[in-house]
């Protein structure tokens, strides 16, 4: 038995540095750093854990979407253990939005084959977390997602999903795209080791023609959704500070008053 | 007037605070059309009629607690059908989002998340979101298909709007992929008696600062004092001094009460992500320097020790 994992990464800008838009109101990523969203860093750890764990050969494939420097997203997760990598790179992908995005991602998955499709929770940009549902519909295959604890066997993905109301525990048959969370397990940092040998593994360079996806389904032009403005939010009025001198709690119980919340 | 459709999300039953809130977004733009699935379904009807529905359409069936989201698409994108609505609203819990972006998906739609306000425009509804860790305001709308739109919790004041809501069956045919992921148990939350941390007005948060899992019972004491929600930093989660899902911050929960009270927390952009959309700001901190003085609008600089029982005991005592 084998199983194939694909695991979607993103590249995304430094949530610490300044970002901001570019003038067609897409992301700029120009001036801020880029790195493997945090989030996907833990899609990473729990593919490689269900490859450690398992009696089958397994092969790990990273895949992104992005632009050329999305190439160091890889280079990260193939660091940390990942087998091989895949690099969907076209100029007219600029502006694609998560409908288009779940569209290459989902013909660059059934290109590269798999059983299993492990995502992060959400991207730490757009924050949408609907990108593995969306692949789940396209893929037509079960979506466990959410996951803090993940586990397959014999063929079977199964997880725990904490919810708003309820914890629950979920199982679906391969193939299947699996999400999981912050909680399902810290993730490793890539050991000397790991980076010296990322170094010889294979990247796929792929674009929109390898994955017979038009350039009108895809891309600024063609998403569904349109930014109409956006606008720096005001910078706070400062706030007033006071220093506790032994009445600090009392002070702020008259602010709070004062505001009504008493 | 257009009909726009709300997802209902209720226990049972007793409808979820959120809903409610998008019923008053959805007679901005339109004709609000209830949606409510599930075990209680039926009995979701006089409060969303309270709310402005003027129809509730309703589906009992084992397959929306037995497995997961795609039974609630299939039943969702049958009400398109039926409705034929100008837009569907959809509260942005995790499995909302997931609801709205696969019918959106299904219907040919654009799917926009997370709005935290939502207003008539001449091309449909048009969004406003707030991105990059609240640092900037966008507004959008969806240019292809029904718009599909999750709001955020605490987004609009629930009103009062006595309506018909009559209720109706809804027909629904489940899809091949509706059994696909079975809900093997299910246990529910152990209440704590305080407010949901999402919809709560008042939320208590404790970080770094408050240095063990016991010392969390003095945020509680200030949090039911003032009936609020208890939050914790990731540095207080990580610890394991508070459960995850009582987590502020970009992988946790993102909140936007009327008043968010930091204690012991310094403010990294990641906390900030889920909470800096909070009405009125309030931060309890040793350190003067810390980021979170940026974004008060009162801030205390001092021990957390020293100063939220103090407060508490004042709240108590103008309370009486």
């Amino acid at each position: 038995m084998s199983l194939r994992i694909v695991v979607t990464v993103k590249y995304v800008p430094d949530a610490t540095g300044d970002r901001h838009f570019a003038d067609d109101l897409t992301v700029d990523r120009d001036d801020v750093d880029g790195l493997l969203s945090e989030l996907d860093e833990y899609a990473v750890e729990q593919a490689l854990q269900i490859s450690e764990n398992s009696d089958d050969d397994v092969e790990v494939t990273v895949l992104t979407v992005g632009p050329e420097d999305a190439k160091d997203a890889l280079r990260k997760a193939l660091s940390m253990g990942a087998d091989k990598a895949i690099h969907v790179e076209d100029d007219d992908l600029h502006g694609t939005d998560a409908i288009g995005t779940s569209l290459v991602l989902a013909k660059a998955v059934e290109k590269a084959g798999y059983d299993l499709v492990v995502s992060g929770m959400a991207s730490t940009d757009g924050t949408m977390g609907v990108v593995p549902a969306l692949l789940a519909e396209r893929l037509g295959v079960p979506q466990v997602t959410l996951l803090s604890e993940v586990s397959v066997a014999d063929g079977v993905v199964k997880g725990r999903r904490d919810g708003d109301t309820a914890t629950e525990q979920l199982e679906a048959s391969l193939p299947a795209v699996v999400s999981v969370t912050d909680q399902s397990g810290e993730a490793r940092y890539p050991s000397f080791k790991g980076i010296m040998a990322a170094k010889k593994k294979p990247v796929q360079s792929w674009d929109l023609s390898d994955l017979d996806i038009d350039e009108d389904e895809v891309g600024l032009d063609n998403a569904y959704t349109v930014v109409e403005s956006a606008a720096e939010r005001p910078a706070r009025t400062a706030g007033t500070i006071v220093k506790d001198e032994g009445e600090g709690g009392r002070q702020l119980a008259e602010f709070l008053a004062g505001q009504k919340f008493i | 007037m257009a009909e726009v459709l709300v997802y209902v999300d209720h226990v049972d039953g007793a409808v979820r605070k959120p809903t409610l809130e998008l019923l008053t977004l959805a007679r901005r733009v339109g004709e609000p059309v209830a949606v409510a699935l599930g075990n209680g379904a039926g009995d979701t009807a006089a409060a969303l009629a309270e709310h402005g529905a003027v129809k509730v359409l309703t589906h009992e069936a084992a397959e929306y607690a037995d497995y997961l989201v795609v039974p609630k698409v299939d039943a969702l994108q049958a009400a398109v059908a039926a409705v034929s609505p100008a837009a569907v609203l959809v509260p942005s819990s995790a499995e909302g989002k997931e609801i709205a972006a696969r019918l959106a998906l299904r219907l040919g739609s654009g799917v926009i998340t997370d709005a935290v306000d939502l207003e008539a425009g001449d091309e449909g509804p048009v969004a406003t979101q707030s991105v990059f860790a609240a640092a900037f305001t966008t507004k959008s709308r969806v240019s292809k298909g029904t718009p599909v739109i999750t709001v955020k919790p605490n987004s609009a004041a629930v009103e009062a709007a006595p309506a018909a809501g009559a209720v109706e069956a809804l027909s629904v045919t489940f899809s091949a992929a509706a059994t696909g992921t079975k809900v093997t148990s299910r246990t529910p939350r152990e209440s704590t008696g305080r407010p949901e941390l999402t919809e709560a007005a008042i939320v208590v948060s404790g970080g770094r600062g408050v240095n063990g899992a016991e010392n969390f019972a003095i945020i509680e004491a200030l949090a039911d004092s003032l009936g609020a929600a208890v939050g914790a930093s990731r540095a207080a989660v990580d610890a394991g001094w508070y459960p995850h899902t009582n987590q502020v911050g970009q992988t946790g929960k993102s909140v936007s009460p009327q008043l968010y009270i930091a204690s012991g927390i310094s403010g990294a952009i990641q906390h900030r992500a889920g909470m800096q959309t909070s009405k009125t700001i309030v931060a309890i901190n040793k350190d003067a320097e810390a980021p979170i003085f940026d974004l008060v609008d009162y801030g205390v600089v001092g021990d957390l020790f020293d100063v939220v029982p103090q407060l508490t005991e004042e709240v108590k005592t103008r309370k009486g």
